[in-house]
C-alpha cells in the first residue's frame, strides 16, 4: 500500500499541493482525477520521488520514501513501473531495446531469457511484429502500449500512469484503460492513474480521489461519484452539456 | 551569484556522473555507441577542415616570408608547428564544440523535456551517469585520435598546396617539417585535446541535463553549450600553454 500523509508543495509561495492525504490500496486501480493544473501530476511525481514535497510523508508499506536518498530509493524504484503522459520511450532505441532496458540494467538473465520476457510483455499489451521499430514509427496508442510493456517487464508492485489517455481517440483510450485494469488485477499491483477522463473513472476506477487547486475534496468509489454532493466535484463531472443532460 | 550557483550545480552534476555505474556491461556498450556517434562520425569534418587549413597556413606562411634571407624550408616548419601547437588541438576543439557539443546538449535536453530522463530515474538508473559518462569517456578517448589525424592530414594539405601552387618544393617542405622537431609538442597538443574533450562533453551534458521547458529551451541550451565550451577552451588553452610550455 502507498500512503500519502499531509503532502504539501508550493512553487514561489503558490501551493500546488495542500495537505493531501490518502491511502492507495494494494491490488486496486486508484484514480486521481481533477482539472488540468489541479496538482495531479505534482502529486504523482511526488509519490515516485521525482519531486520533493515541502512537508508531509510518503510511505511505501513500512518504508518512508520521501526522506530516502537516491541510493536507498533505488530498491523501491525497481519495483515501480511508470507510464508517462508522452510515453517517454527512448527515441534512440527500438521497441525491443526499450522493453529490454530494465532487464539489461538490473538482471543477469541470458539473451534468450530476456527476449522471451520481452516477447511476453509485448504480447500482453497486444503488440506484435514491432520489435525492431523505433518509437517514431509507432502510433500514439502503440507507444502507450509499449510504455506499459516496459513498465511491467520486471513485474513491478506499483504502477503509475500519468494521463494514459491523453491524445488518444475514445476507442483506443478505453483499450488502454482496460489494459491497465487487467494488468493491475493480473499482477496484483497497486496502480495509481492520473486522469481527467470520466470514461476512465467509470471503466476502471475502483478508488477515486478528486483534487482541485491542490486540495483533496473528495474520495470514494466510482459507484459513489455520481451521487456525491461535493460541489467542486460535480462542477468537474458535469462540466459538459451532455453530462448535464444525462444528470437531469 | 548566478555564476557561482552554476559552477556549484556543474560540480554536483560531475559528482553524480562519476558515481559507480549500475552495470558496467551496459555502460561499455553505451560508450562504444558514443565512440561512433561522437568520434567516428567526426572524422569527415576533421579531415576536410584540416586539409584546407594546412593548405592555407602553408600559402600564408609562403607569402609572408617572400624574402631571400629566409630559407624556404621555414614554410614547412611554420606549417608543422602551427598545426601541432594550435590548429589541431585548439581550433579543432572549437569546431568540435560546435558539432559534438550541440549534439550532446540537444540530445540530452530533448530527453529531459520528453520525460525520458524522468523515466530513467524512476527505473532506479542514475541518469547523469548513464547519459553523460559514456559521452565524456568517448570524447576523451577519441578526440586525441582526431587530433593526430588532423595533424597528419593538415601537414599533408600544406604539402599538397605548396607543391601544386609552386611556392615550395616537395623536398624543402619535407625538410622543413623534420627540422628542429620537438616531440613534446605532440604531447602538449594531446594533453590540451583531452582537457578540451572533457570540457566539450561535460559542459554540453550539463546544459542539456538541466533544460526545462520545451524545444525553444533545448535550442537555447544547445547554443549556450557551444558558447560556454568555446570560452572555456580558450581560457584553458591559455592556462595550459603557460603551464606546459613555460
Amino acid at each position: 500500500m502507498i500512503r500519502v500523509i499531509n503532502a504539501t508543495k508550493a512553487y514561489n509561495g503558490n501551493k500546488v499541493l495542500d495537505n493531501v492525504s490518502s491511502d492507495f490500496e494494494e491490488g486496486k486501480t486508484n484514480l486521481v482525477i481533477g482539472r488540468s493544473g489541479s496538482g495531479k501530476t505534482v502529486l504523482l511525481k511526488s509519490i515516485v520521488g521525482l519531486l520533493k514535497i515541502d512537508s508531509g510523508e510518503i510511505w511505501y508499506d513500512d518504508t518512508r520514501f520521501d526522506i530516502l536518498d537516491f541510493k536507498a530509493k533505488k530498491s523501491i524504484r525497481q519495483s515501480i513501473g511508470m507510464l508517462f503522459q508522452g510515453s517517454a520511450l527512448f527515441d534512440s532505441m527500438t521497441v525491443e531495446e526499450n522493453v529490454m532496458f530494465k532487464l539489461n540494467m538490473f538482471t543477469s538473465m541470458s539473451k534468450s531469457e530476456k527476449r522471451k520476457r520481452v516477447d511476453f510483455c509485448l504480447e500482453r499489451v497486444n503488440i506484435r511484429d514491432a520489435n525492431n521499430m523505433l518509437p517514431s514509427e509507432l502510433s500514439g496508442g502503440m507507444r502507450k502500449r509499449v510504455a506499459i510493456a516496459r513498465a511491467i517487464v520486471l513485474n513491478p508492485r506499483y504502477l503509475f500512469c500519468d494521463e494514459p489517455n491523453s491524445g488518444l481517440d475514445p476507442k483506443t483510450a478505453i483499450l488502454i484503460d482496460n489494459l491497465i485494469k487487467d494488468i493491475t488485477d493480473e499482477f496484483k499491483m497497486t496502480t495509481i492513474v492520473n486522469t481527467h477522463d470520466m470514461n476512465s473513472v467509470m471503466e476502471i476506477g475502483e478508488k477515486v480521489i478528486f483534487i482541485a487547486r491542490g486540495v483533496k475534496y473528495w474520495e470514494g468509489t466510482s459507484n459513489e461519484i455520481l451521487k456525491s454532493d461535493c460541489k467542486p466535484l460535480n462542477d468537474f463531472i458535469f462540466a459538459s452539456k451532455l453530462a448535464k443532460q444525462l444528470k437531469s | 551569484m548566478n555564476l557561482l550557483a552554476s559552477i556549484g550545480r556543474y560540480l554536483i552534476l560531475l559528482s553524480k556522473i562519476f558515481k559507480k555505474p549500475e552495470k558496467y556491461s551496459v555502460y561499455y556498450r553505451q560508450t562504444v555507441k558514443e565512440l561512433i556517434y561522437l568520434g567516428v562520425n567526426s572524422i569527415g569534418i576533421v579531415i576536410i577542415i584540416s586539409v584546407f587549413m594546412g593548405a592555407v597556413i602553408t600559402l600564408q606562411t609562403a607569402y609572408n616570408t617572400e624574402n631571400p634571407i629566409y630559407p624556404r624550408y621555414l614554410i614547412g616548419l611554420g606549417c608543422r608547428d602551427s598545426i601541432i601547437l594550435e590548429f589541431s588541438s585548439t581550433v579543432m576543439a572549437l569546431i568540435l564544440a560546435g558539432k559534438v557539443g550541440s549534439h550532446i546538449s540537444s540530445e540530452i535536453g530533448t530527453m529531459r523535456v520528453t520525460e525520458q530522463i524522468d523515466a530513467l530515474e524512476i527505473m532506479g538508473v542514475n541518469p547523469a551517469s548513464y547519459l553523460i559518462l559514456p559521452k565524456i569517456v568517448a570524447t576523451v578517448i577519441f578526440n586525441p585520435l582526431l587530433t593526430l589525424m588532423s595533424i597528419t592530414v593538415g601537414i599533408f594539405g600544406g604539402w599538397l598546396a605548396g607543391i601544386t601552387t609552386g611556392v615550395i618544393s616537395s623536398g624543402d617542405f619535407i625538410y622543413g617539417i623534420q627540422y628542429a622537431f620537438i616531440p613534446y609538442y605532440i604531447t602538449y597538443s594531446l594533453i590540451k585535446t583531452v582537457v578540451f574533450a572533457f570540457i566539450i562533453s561535460s559542459v554540453a551534458g550539463y546544459q542539456g541535463f538541466y533544460v526545462s521547458g520545451g524545444s525553444l529551451e533545448v535550442g537555447k541550451a544547445s547554443t549556450r553549450s557551444v558558447v560556454y565550451s568555446c570560452i572555456l577552451i580558450l581560457l584553458f588553452n591559455l592556462v595550459l600553454t603557460q603551464l606546459l610550455l613555460s
